[in-house]
């Protein structure tokens, strides 16, 4: 990959985590703050040090991709973060226990539905290619473990994986951190770069 | 008390009692042990795919079961430890997320605890202990003082294989 493609990924990841906002901002019913995505191209060995370690517990919804573009997306939220988000959405706060209940559980999957697929279409509107996603999958795990999934995708084409981190806030200040991983197919790649006249 | 050498995702390592060698949160990804429990020798790869041929980038040999294997040996036999009489421990592999599709894509975790067994096979190396498979993340540390593999998940206490 080389630097010019680097920064049209960027900038993607930039749009596509803007629109997550605003989608996330509407669910709530709340004024919701983004700081600027950092985008990074990382080492396998580096990714997980990226979300806090790689034992780190994060809550990791994966969405398989299917139609122009092949290949997976994650959506990946560190435990403080999974909580504070489902408190916002069901307006109760969420006491700090080991386990999420299966509300919540639907819940975190219902939210990285409705995130990754304003990314997504995002995506879809500026390449003109068509996305189909499928039903969300949760997981509740180490970092390293979760990351695993995309990290071996991206293995097959090369040695660094993209992620793009986003921090949104809501007015009361709870945090929310989240991350954002792609992994089109080798195919699905390059029909995205042509698409976007590269 | 020996250091504890850490090992990365797609990368490899040796180590020497009383050194132990440890890497973390594996998830569909294999941590393979090579050990020789006479010279206390030990190698660990965290593996991430299955063969170094069916991809076109594959420089980084500590990635695949083939070559990570192979690279592993090599280096240990290299350090002093002997070619016959070594053992291995294997874990990992887990199937992260529960899908329902039978797909190539998410089978990646199989394919790896199965393309690690082939390669030691190949190599004559016997696996005497695993954990693989199942959903769940796993960090293993291994001793080559006892040859004992401890497995760390969330939520379960540690053991020993």
């Amino acid at each position: 990959m080389d630097s010019t493609q680097f920064d049209i990924l960027k900038e993607l990841g930039n749009i596509g985590a803007g629109n997550a906002t605003t989608a996330l901002s509407q669910m709530i019913n709340a004024k919701v703050d983004m700081n600027i995505p950092k985008v990074e191209l990382l080492e396998f060995k580096e990714l997980s040090d990226m979300v806090g370690g790689a034992e780190t517990i994060v809550a990791g919804i994966l969405l398989m991709l299917e139609g122009d573009v092949d290949g997976m997306m994650m959506f990946m939220l560190d435990r403080t973060s999974a909580r504070n988000l489902v408190s916002l959405l069901m307006g109760t706060e969420i006491p700090d226990s080991k386990k999420f209940s299966e509300l919540e559980i639907s819940a975190l999957k219902e939210i990285g539905n409705i995130i990754s697929g304003a990314y997504l279409s995002s995506l879809s509107a500026l390449t003109n290619l068509t996305i189909i996603s499928s039903v969300p999958y949760l997981s509740i795990d180490m970092a390293g473990a979760i990351l695993s999934v995309p990290a071996i995708e991206f293995g097959k084409v090369g040695d660094k994986a993209l992620l793009i981190e986003s921090q949104f806030a809501e007015n009361e200040g709870n945090m929310i951190n989240g991350y954002f991983i792609m992994i089109p197919t080798v195919k699905s790649y390059s029909k995205i770069m042509t698409s976007l006249g590269m | 008390m020996g250091q504890m050498i850490r090992v990365g995702m797609a990368d490899l390592n040796i180590c020497r009692s009383p050194d132990a060698i440890t890497t973390l949160g594996l998830g569909s990804c294999v941590g393979a042990v090579i050990f020789d429990p006479t010279h206390k020798i030990a190698g660990l790869a965290h593996v991430m795919l299955p063969d170094s041929t069916s991809v076109r980038n594959n420089s980084n040999v500590a990635k695949f079961a083939d070559t990570g294997l192979e690279e592993l040996y090599r280096r240990m036999i290299k350090i002093g430890a002997a070619k016959v009489g070594l053992k291995a421990k294997i874990a990992g592999g887990a199937q992260m997320f529960a899908f329902n599709a039978n797909n190539d894509m998410l089978r990646v975790g199989d394919r790896n605890v199965e393309a690690v067994k082939k390669k030691l096979a190949q190599l004559g190396i016997p696996i005497i202990a695993q954990d693989t498979g199942k959903n769940f993340g796993r960090t293993i540390e291994f001793y080559p003082e006892t040859g004992e593999l401890l497995v760390r998940a969330v939520g379960k206490s540690v053991y020993k294989i």
